[in-house]
């Protein structure tokens, strides 16, 4: 187990080096970054003047070394937009990603195991029949159309919901069902094959047989080996749901940071857009890593000996 | 002494598209306490099914009838899904053939032997422990206490049966049924779980019912042989009666495909049965077995009727091979002996 955990936590160092190189040259992607911050009315000189105040001029090794030291210490160097230290800006707003993460990834976890363990129990019946399609259309549906159904519904014929903002609980309420919702087809469809699965396996029949009642047999006997899996593709989606609620919180304007990430893309302020990649794609591969060592822990195959 | 289990007329039909198929067609058999009944025969002669429509654990799809089919004087056939539930694992147990794959890679050992004892009698944890730990060493564990805290996946296969054996057990069944127990394990590893199951059965006073292809475990414990044909029992009788004086075709060709040391001559080719057994879909009237058989007449294709001795020994063929009533089993052991 120790070996394991620390060739998944090598792996992940790797990939968080990559991905840091990758945010940045971001900033070189977008054309001369000299030339966008000094504006289109610039003249040469200036933006030679602008070149050198941010260090443009220098060898990009240098460049990168230097980022990624003040990275690693949380300084990813000041907003071109808000004149703010961008780790300032971001930690206000991450928050509210984070809650919505969470309150996405439990409507998720909350409504597609249930379904996903009622449609292996009876396959093809009425219900299995229901949770496909509940499954289909959330696959189906991209996610910022959901969400502009969502307002005209509730916000704009009910008027029970408020369509944008981030003042209070009413507010998470519709951007937690289409986060969640996006997740939940995935996490349904491998509940119910792995319970499928796991119901035709020999040590159910032996659960039966030592005479335990069908709830018993489902869910301690069943649905402990089924879960596994499951357990880590929702850690996954969890890395993905911080990092990817850009849309989600753009339509509902919810101040996070994908919003915020959103926002800074439109105003080209790229230490914020840098700093918000290096952040979520870090969400990304700590849950990816989580998700590892929760199998491992949860599968006493890889636990133990 | 009392019979444990009897059966009369069990059928199991399983619908399916291209018809129903018959994998159980109508067999009679009793077991009595502490009695061994061997149930011989090939894949699909439905001895799997017969063993689990007792316990009631035959798959959805599949439907199961019988005039008779009592359990210590339960009827089992209206018997509520909570009383099944409630004699199985503690009135019958059932050991499977596949260890590897029978216990719960999920949970210790510990967990999944004090199960059935917890389900079924009101005793504490550390009770339920204690009683694993004794089973266990009954079976041939050494290590119990420490064993208790692995899982299955760090056990062997003659292991991991030996704690289903110590599973079946924990509350002292009246009946056990085991199919193909030793099927998945080594040679030298069957010997030891088949006599530590007779010795077990012994010891205790249960009845066991042995599902088996193998003869030659049926000849080291059965006091009683069934032999299963596409669904139908063909014969049935004591083992002295069955192996010394075979009265079935399909048995006769059975017992010739079994070495014998001091009979069977080095170079000699082993007996078989050419064919191959029938498709059970549909009605099949007659003998199942003609389409195999030597001695074959039209008559076969017919109701066959059964033969029964007052000893008890059965066999289902038109042909009449002797009386057999008249043939006490000792002496017919003995005049085999002679002759070998």
């Amino acid at each position: 187990m120790l070996v394991y955990t620390l060739k998944r936590l090598g792996l992940a160092l790797l990939v968080t080096l990559a991905v840091s190189m990758l945010s940045f040259a971001l900033l070189y992607l977008s054309g001369d970054p000299a030339a966008a911050i000094a504006g289109e009315t610039a003249s040469a000189s200036d933006i030679e003047a602008v070149r050198h105040y941010y260090g443009f001029d220098r060898p990009w090794v240098v460049q990168y070394g230097e980022w990624m030291f003040n990275a690693i210490r949380g300084d990813f160097g000041e907003s071109y937009y808000f004149k703010l230290p961008v780790s300032q800006l971001v930690s206000e707003r991450l928050s509210v990603t984070m809650i919505l993460g969470v309150c996405g990834i439990s409507f998720a976890l909350l409504t597609a195991v249930p379904l996903g363990v009622a449609a292996a129990v009876r396959p093809n019946s009425f219900i299995d029949r229901i949770a496909l399609f509940i499954s289909v259309m959330g696959q189906a549906m991209p996610s910022f159309w959901f969400g502009l159904v969502l307002i005209v519904i509730f916000s704009i014929k009910f008027r029970i919901l408020p369509p944008s903002g981030s003042d209070g609980w009413q507010n998470f309420v519709m951007p937690t069902v289409v986060l969640g919702y996006y997740a939940m087809p995935a996490i349904m469809r491998l509940t119910r094959a792995g319970m499928l699965d796991v119901l035709g396996a020999d040590y159910v029949r032996t659960a039966r047989a030592k005479g335990a009642g069908e709830f018993r047999v489902m869910f301690k006997h069943a649905l402990r080996n089924a879960i596994i899996p499951v357990v880590s593709l929702a850690a996954v989606q969890m890395g993905f749901m911080l990092g990817g609620s850009i849309v989600v919180e753009s339509i509902f304007a919810l101040h996070g940071a994908g919003y915020l990430a959103w926002e800074s893309i439109g105003r080209n302020d790229l230490p914020t857009v840098q700093a918000l990649i290096l952040i979520f794609s870090l969400f990304y591969i700590v849950f990816t890593f989580l998700s590892d060592l929760l199998n491992a822990w949860l599968d006493p195959r890889m636990r133990v000996g | 002494m009392e019979n444990i289990l009897s059966v009369r007329g069990l059928k199991v039909d399983i619908p399916l598209a291209a018809g129903t198929l018959h994998a159980v067609r109508g067999i009679d058999f009793e077991v009595r306490r502490g009695e061994t009944l061997c149930v011989v025969g090939e894949s699909g002669s439905g001895k799997s099914l017969t063993s689990l429509a007792i316990m009631g654990l035959l798959p959805k799809q599949a439907q199961r009838s019988a005039d008779r089919l009592d359990f210590a004087g339960v009827d089992l056939q209206h018997a509520s899904n909570r009383d099944m539930r409630k004699l199985r694992g503690d009135r019958i147990s059932m050991i499977f053939q596949e260890p590897m794959t029978s216990l719960n890679p999920a949970y210790t050992i510990g967990d999944q032997l004090t199960e059935a004892l917890l389900l079924h009698r009101k005793v504490g944890k550390a009770a339920a422990r204690n009683r694993a730990i004794e089973l266990l060493e009954k079976v041939g564990i050494t290590a119990a206490a420490s064993r208790m805290k692995q899982y299955p996946h760090q056990l062997s296969g003659g292991l991991r049966q030996r704690v289903m054996i110590a599973m079946a057990l924990m509350c002292e069944p009246d009946l056990i049924i085991a199919d193909e127990p030793t099927t998945a394990l080594d040679v030298t590893i069957q010997a030891q779980i088949l006599r530590l199951l007779k010795d077990l059965q012994r010891e205790l006073n249960m009845a066991m019912i042995l599902i088996t292809h193998d003869l030659g475990v049926v000849a080291r414990v059965a006091d009683k042989v069934a032999i299963m044909y596409a669904g139908e029992m063909v014969e049935a009788g004591t083992v002295n009666e069955v192996f010394t004086e075979p009265r079935h075709p399909y048995t006769r060709g059975l017992l010739r495909c079994i070495p014998v040391p001091g009979r069977t001559k080095a170079g000699e080719h082993l007996g078989s049965i050419p064919g191959i057994v029938p498709s059970l879909i549909g009605n099949m009237p007659g003998c199942a077995f003609r389409s195999r058989c030597d001695e074959a007449i039209p008559a076969c294709a017919a109701d066959i009727p059964k033969r029964l001795s007052s000893s008890g020994h059965l066999y289902r063929c038109v042909h009449d091979y002797g009386p057999l009533s008249s043939l006490s089993s000792s002496s017919g052991l003995q005049a085999k002996s002679g002759e070998a």
